[in-house]
């Protein structure tokens, strides 16, 4: 168990890396706080799985360096860093049955049996093998394979980290829940810091205190799933984060108003004038169906019924746009306008956050 | 669900059945035919019944052949197997060294046997050859022509620097299907190289390697060419593998009842022993 820091972090798989695209992680100084349960979230090839690998040490980055607590670990191999990973698709070996499956890392760090023996029943307990132990693990169900894949992460009690790259993809659903309970607990009873990396947020948000949004190989935010929630600093965590995700719509900013498709919205606060490309970010969660002449004006298109509230889905302008109607409110005859809620609407310029006037943000 | 029966389809594959017969079951019939049968000549056969192979299993001569043949298929495949393995582990795994080392492999598997036993024929003389030169040179008394342990070294070597890269390859085969991911838990679970041998590439390459033991079993408990153009048997009978012994006996002494038997009996031992091979490796595979 440890703090881990990346220094100046960079991988490229490229021999000589020139532009910025060249790279699969952009440099980065990230820390990993000792027993975090950290949530690595991002799309399908942002980086997230070579960030794993370089803190596992099964890639060496091409600059910065990897510090576990005060060493420096950069070149260390996998093997030294005594650090656990599980892949997305199950490892298992063969030959061998569960129970031996189970204790491989412990026997290879050379405890003795009577430690092993009592390790592998409580992990096989937890991933729920107890009764198939000493069945071989050829022919075992990709399900089950993965468990046991599972099992060996969590086996060894001594490391310093344990990195998940998507775990759970092959494990039917409920099965899923469960585990990702166990790996919860696990967290709680031995505080190991664990990196879980995931595209599906319903799984970042429930396992993790931090959730690290990763964007074409960039760090964009990390935070709590809350301040994730209400404030992205990035139009993707806004995107990414939430269902649906944030609203974001091309505006022209004058100091406290902002112009957007014909109509006019009051903010909270007054921006400064800034080059590049202007947008309000609003989640359909703060914004209010309307009919009149106040707000944005708004066609709707679709209504959907998901339960405990409905989406409608419709546009202002040209741009696609979702408002969230909690139960039991109505939607008002002829609404033709999305009013904003101007504490939870956020100004981006080219993508990322920008605070209000410094001299607003002082009064 | 019911099949349309049609009879007359089998007449699709009289030819087949025409051709099959006529090069390969007629022929067998034959050996069959002479291994019951005796004659004075005049082609006069009479019945002899199992008489040949009786004498065939009673022969002191075939029985040592056997022996030799048993010693020398057994020699080459701990040989052969375990050194492909190992050479397949160090072949590279991609790259412009890999095509280079396959088609390094791949190339005495090209030569013709004839070939090859000429090569080392040539390779090892006392007089003219670079090997049989050298070694006289460095003072080691080596004549494979005279010496039968010589003669079996020179054998075996040129059998291992034939076959070899067969099995190195059918390993890389079974090497190269081998997903990363097993390399990396592997590291991650800090297994040891020999841990990551035993558990993950044996494992994977026991397909291959059932292949690669029958193929090597039968090529070299066949072997005929080669130590016939080196050695021609000798010295003595040293070097007289079974084939070697057949052939003298059918086409030398032109004893067509015994060596029918004897090329039957010759065939049974062959499959016998290659059931064995393949019963032991697929239970191993299922058990393990």
């Amino acid at each position: 168990m440890t703090k881990i820091t990346l220094e100046n972090l960079a991988h490229s798989y490229l021999p000589n890396p020139t532009k910025d695209s060249d790279y699969a992680l952009k440099p980065m100084t990230m820390t990993w706080q000792d027993g975090g349960a950290y949530a690595l979230l991002g799309s399908s090839g942002c980086g997230k799985s070579t960030l794993l690998n370089i803190i596992s040490g099964l890639l060496v980055p091409s600059q910065g360096r990897i510090l576990f607590g005060d060493r420096d670990v950069t070149s260390l191999p996998t093997a030294d860093r005594n650090i656990a990973q599980v892949f997305q698709f199950p490892v298992v070996y063969d030959t061998m049955s569960v129970r031996d499956n189970l204790a491989f890392p412990l026997r290879n760090r050379g405890m003795t049996e009577t430690e092993v023996a009592q390790r592998v029943a409580q992990v096989a307990e937890m991933i729920g093998m107890a009764d198939t132990l000493d069945r071989r693990a050829r022919g075992l169900t990709a399900d089950a394979k993965q468990k046991i894949s599972l099992g060996r992460g969590m086996v060894r009690q001594d490391v310093n980290a344990i990195l998940f790259d998507e775990p759970l993809t092959v494990i039917d659903p409920h099965m899923k829940w469960e585990l990702r309970t166990q790996l919860k607990d696990l967290h709680r009873q031995f505080g190991h810091t664990m990196i879980y990396v995931t595209h599906d947020q319903t799984e970042a948000l429930t396992f993790a205190d931090q959730v690290v949004v990763m964007y074409d190989g960039r760090v964009v935010q990390a935070g709590t799933p809350q301040a994730l929630f209400d404030a992205p600093e990035h139009t993707f965590v806004g995107y990414f984060i939430g269902s649906p995700g944030m609203n974001v719509i091309d505006a022209r900013i004058e100091g406290a108003t902002a112009h957007v498709a014909g109509g006019q919205v009051r903010l909270a606060h007054g921006y400064d004038a800034h080059p590049g490309k202007v947008q309000l970010g609003i989640r359909p969660e703060f914004l209010r169906i309307a009919a009149g002449d106040e707000g944005l004006p708004f066609t709707i298109r679709r209504i959907e019924d998901v339960g405990h509230h409905r989406i409608l889905r419709g546009r202002v302008g040209d741009t696609e746009v979702n408002v969230i109607v909690p139960e039991g409110q109505p939607i008002p005859e002829g609404a033709n306008r999305v009013i904003p809620d101007p504490a939870h609407t956020h100004v981006y310029v080219d993508d990322w956050r920008v605070a209000p006037r410094a001299s607003e943000r002082a009064a | 669900m019911d099949k349309p029966v049609n009879n007359r389809a089998w007449f699709l594959v009289l030819p087949v059945l025409l051709l099959v017969a006529f090069s390969a079951v007629l022929p067998l019939m034959t050996v069959v035919n002479y291994a019951v049968q005796d004659t004075f000549g005049n082609n006069q056969f009479f019945w002899a019944g199992l008489e040949w192979f009786q004498d065939v299993i009673d022969s002191d001569r075939i029985r040592a052949a056997l022996g030799r043949q048993i010693l020398f298929s057994a020699i080459i495949l701990a040989i052969e197997i375990p050194l492909g393995i190992f050479i397949a582990l160090n072949m590279p795994k991609k790259g412009a060294w890999a095509s280079f080392c396959l088609v390094l492999m791949a190339l005495p598997l090209l030569i013709p046997w004839n070939v090859v036993g000429t090569i080392w024929q040539v390779f090892g003389r006392v007089d003219i050859g670079l090997l049989g030169h050298t070694l006289a040179k460095l003072g080691i008394d080596y004549n494979y022509v005279n010496d039968a342990l010589d003669a079996w070294v020179t054998i075996i070597v040129m059998d291992v620097w034939h076959w070899t890269s067969l099995v190195a390859l059918l390993c890389y085969a079974g090497l190269q299907s081998i997903p990363d991911a097993y390399y990396q838990a592997a590291k991650i679970d800090q297994a040891s190289r020999w841990k990551v041998f035993r558990y993950i590439e044996l494992p994977k390459m026991q397909g291959v390697l059932l292949i690669a033991v029958l193929l090597r079993f039968m090529d070299s408990f066949m072997i005929y060419t080669e130590p016939f153009v080196v050695t021609g048997g000798g010295p003595g009978n040293a070097t007289t593998f079974l084939s070697i012994d057949l052939v003298k006996m059918a086409v030398g002494q032109f004893d067509l009842g015994p060596a029918a038997a004897f090329s039957l009996i010759y065939f049974l031992v062959i499959l016998l022993i290659s059931f064995v091979f393949y019963t032991v490796m697929t239970k191993e595979q299922e058990t393990l």
